[in-house]
């Protein structure tokens, strides 16, 4: 059997390069242990990367036994090869060998869960008839025994046209060298002989393979079935064939004698699943269910009450988590970067390099690596909640009340993550099967309050809103709580109006199968996290860089010699004058002012000055409308920026920026900083989609800059009306 | 209980008759999570969550084992 790759591959011509003897595709329903068992099988082999246009991921890797490779895909999990989603639609799409990049499997390693063999055997009928050799791995043997069923896996196997069978624990790797044993054997066998769970559909095939089979129209049996069933063509981003016209009538008057006036996947349904409980019946005893302490538990858990509560404590610990576990390390982060820079300068002499190592380089790093520890926790959290089988669980549970608001279930983590940041938050959407639910749950995000406008709103309100006690409340904490409020509603707002809008639809099916508690697999979850971490990197985190980089060049230049000379001759004198700690205080001053006076006529202070009439109308000078602007890429910057640009530094405490905000003016000696400004100031906050990394995010996980560019043009329009408003009737 | 007929038009229907939901087929209730709405059901091993209105498509009659556990 195992020959075959003993001669293509002989020892002694093995090089560097193996090439694999073939590729085989491993197929299953969602949930089955599919994902697991291809994390056995490949190891660290594996690379991730997405199909061509869409957001589905493709996981290729190689399996390796004895002097046998063979290439593994793993394809999204699926009931059926009728397509209802994109995952789907990849999945049957590669099997066609339609995906452009994509080899065609030359086998399928079927992937059953032998608890939901019922299930599994419709997707193994469909994949048997193929027509390419199949191993089925029975996955969960050990939660199988331990629930009383017993499977007679020769029987099965024989019912299944005598396609090899081999139960596997994917988690603990049982089993697993026995399957992959098999795998070089698995290409030259013949494909498994036809199963009679349909025969009239076969007949319907026979009839039409003449006009539509490979010799014909290039079409194997398999995709004939699903022109008949599905009576449509495939997608036309697959590099398909087109149906011939001839055929289109026999197909139809196939199509009118198998189904009649009834749904086809109805009719497909009932004669698949008519097989599978025969099958059933046959191969799967269960003895008495024995009741177990476990069993009785994870029931009184899953009841409505002890559920709530269970997910209110479980998302308390997540939100506390990515809020207060990261900061830590994010400070570290920070300072590392701040002695990094301190260190470059020290080193490398005053200018331009000094410079654009030390707040262009060094910073757009730590501007990217800052969001590595909230998304490592969070997506921990995750992989945690959806490998225990939590996840769905959780969007059972807020279903009702998330639909409400134009969302689903699913959508309640990624949105309860945003409020610390939305860019993990963002890719966390993944878990939203419905796409337009996705969207939604993407485009409200960004309005949560997140924990980089803390800064801001921590240094407005402490400088500008009085601290009042009202009975219990202190007006500076309703202050804070209305902006949380404001966000809220703002998501909440633009989901519905996103969903009456441009995503319209039907609602969602909702159709969620419920997993069974399971311990997860540390291998798996650590695989899974290590891959997030590598897509946030090279997607958003070079986009991320490259912005940090351009705000740098535009505060940084033109650089201008009479300041810098300025600068030089009030040290000159200022050394003459004064000495010890006095000197010190001049310089730090002379050079704060300097920076200050570079920043003003930089790119970005120009753009501040040019820009000025548009943001007038809400009370802003230049100064902060420069800082808004410089803000834009990444919101926590703004305090920096207020810092340099009113002299006090970009370091400045808290304390004496807001005493410098305070007393700033216009040039006829109005108040720049009134009340009904700063109030407009943080709602355009709220609102406002300041963040390259989102952007960066967005564009990544809807796969076009359409949602990116609508989502900042309609949060900016949105928090400047707010501003507006709020300045022009509050000074009125 | 068991499935006696679904009404199949609605495509959301036919996606949940893949899911093994045809006539004949043994489920047996769950529970309904707040406010009765999702409600879950379990069908050969497998706990499937459906919306209330897409479970009224189906009819099903009581068998003699409901009411046991699992």
């Amino acid at each position: 059997m195992a020959s075959r790759a003993e001669v293509t591959l002989p020892a002694g011509r093995i090089g560097v390069v193996r090439r694999a003897a073939g590729t085989i595709a491993v197929v299953g329903n969602p949930n089955c242990g599919k994902s697991s068992l291809f994390n056995h099988l490949t190891g660290m082999s594996q690379r991730t990367a997405n199909y061509p246009g869409v957001t589905v991921e493709r996981r290729m890797g190689r399996a390796t036994v004895g002097e046998t490779a063979v290439d593994l895909i793993d394809l999204p999990g699926t009931y059926s090869l009728s397509p209802g989603s994109m995952d789907e639609r990849i999945a049957v799409g590669v099997l066609f060998g339609r995906v452009p990049g994509t080899p065609k499997p030359d086998a399928i390693l079927a992937v059953v869960d032998s608890t939901r063999l019922y299930q599994g055997l419709f997707l193994v009928q469909q994949l048997v008839e193929l027509g390419r050799p199949v191993v089925i791995a029975l996955t969960m043997s050990d939660a199988a025994e331990r629930d009383g069923l017993k499977i007679d896996i020769p029987r099965l196997a024989h019912l299944l046209g005598d396609v090899p069978v081999f139960p596997v624990v994917a988690t603990t790797g049982r089993g697993v060298k026995k399957l992959a044993e098999s795998f070089a054997g698995l290409l030259d066998t013949k494909p498994p002989g036809s199963i009679s769970a349909w025969p009239e559909l076969q007949r319907a095939v026979d009839e039409l393979e003449p006009m539509l089979g490979p010799k014909a129209a290039g079409f194997e049996r398999a995709e004939i079935e699903r022109f008949i069933v599905e009576g449509e063509t495939v997608p036309e981003t697959f590099s398909a064939p087109v149906l011939p016209p001839e055929a289109e009538a026999p197909l139809e008057s196939v199509r009118e004698r198998l189904f009649g006036d009834e749904p086809p996947f109805a009719v497909e349904a009932r004669q698949r699943y008519r097989w599978a409980r025969e099958v059933l019946a046959e191969v799967q005893t269960t003895s008495s269910v024995v009741s177990r302490r476990s069993a009785a538990l994870i029931h009184w858990i899953n009841q409505p009450w002890p559920s709530t509560v269970l997910f209110v404590l479980t998302m308390a610990v997540v939100f506390q988590a990515v809020f207060a576990w990261a900061t830590p390390f994010m400070d570290l982060i920070d300072a590392g970067m701040g002695a990094a820079g301190a260190a470059t300068a020290a080193i490398l002499p005053d200018g331009l390099l000094a410079s654009f190592v030390a707040d262009g380089i060094i910073a757009g790093v730590g501007s990217v690596i800052i969001f590595l520890p909230q998304i490592l926790i969070l997506f921990l959290f995750i992989i945690l909640m959806e490998d225990t089988g939590y996840l769905a669980r959780a969007a059972f549970l807020v279903d009702r009340a998330m639909r409400s608001i134009g969302l689903s279930g699913q959508s309640v983590i990624p949105l309860l993550s945003s409020f610390a940041c939305a860019v993990p938050s963002i890719m966390a959407t993944r878990v939203i099967p419905n796409r337009r639910d996705r969207i939604a749950t993407i485009m409200a995000s960004p309005f949560m309050t997140c924990s980089a406008r803390l800064p801001v709103y921590a240094l407005l309100i402490a400088a500008f809103v009085p601290s009042r006690e009202f009975l219990i409340f202190n007006l500076q904490g309703a202050v804070l709580f209305g902006l949380y409020v404001i966000g809220i509603v703002g998501g909440v707002a633009t989901a519905l109006v996103l969903k009456h809008s441009a995503l319209r639809g039907a609602a969602p099916p909702f159709i969620l199968a419920l997993p069974e508690f399971r311990l997860p697999n540390l291998r798996t979850v650590a695989l899974k996290l290590l891959d997030r971490v590598r897509i946030f990197l090279r997607r958003a985190g070079t986009v991320i860089f490259v912005v940090a980089v351009i705000v740098w060049a535009l505060a940084y230049f033109p650089r201008s010699d009479a300041v810098e000379a300025d600068r030089v001759a009030a040290r000159a004198q200022a050394a003459v004058t004064l000495e010890g700690a006095e000197l010190e205080t001049a310089f730090e001053t002379i050079d704060n002012e300097a920076a200050a006076a570079h920043l003003a006529q930089s790119w970005l202070g120009r753009a501040g000055q040019w820009v000025e009439p548009v943001f007038e109308p809400l009370g802003w000078d230049w100064r902060v409308s420069a800082a808004v602007i410089a803000g834009f890429p990444a919101r926590e910057v703004v305090v920096a920026v207020l810092g340099t640009i009113y002299a006090v530094g970009g370091e400045a405490d808290e304390a004496s920026l807001a005493e410098r905000l305070t007393s700033a003016t216009w040039p006829d000696g109005r108040t720049v900083f009134t009340l009904p400004m700063v109030l407009g100031l943080l709602v355009f906050y709220a609102w406002c989609l300041q963040c390259a990394a989102t952007l960066a995010v967005i564009r990544r996980e809807t796969n076009s800059w359409r949602w990116p560019v609508f989502a900042w043009a309609y949060m900016t329009v949105l928090g400047y009306t707010a501003a507006l408003l709020i300045y022009q009737i509050g000074s009125a | 209980m068991r499935i006696d007929a679904v009404d199949s038009s609605d495509p959301v229907v036919q996606r949940l008759m893949v899911l093994g939901l045809v006539e004949q087929a043994e489920i047996s209730f769950l529970r309904a999570s707040h406010g009765g709405d999702p409600l879950e059901f379990r069908i050969f091993g497998t706990a499937i969550s459906l919306r209330r209105d897409h479970a009224s498509r189906f009819a099903v009659s009581r068998l003699a084992t409901d009411g046991e556990p699992r």
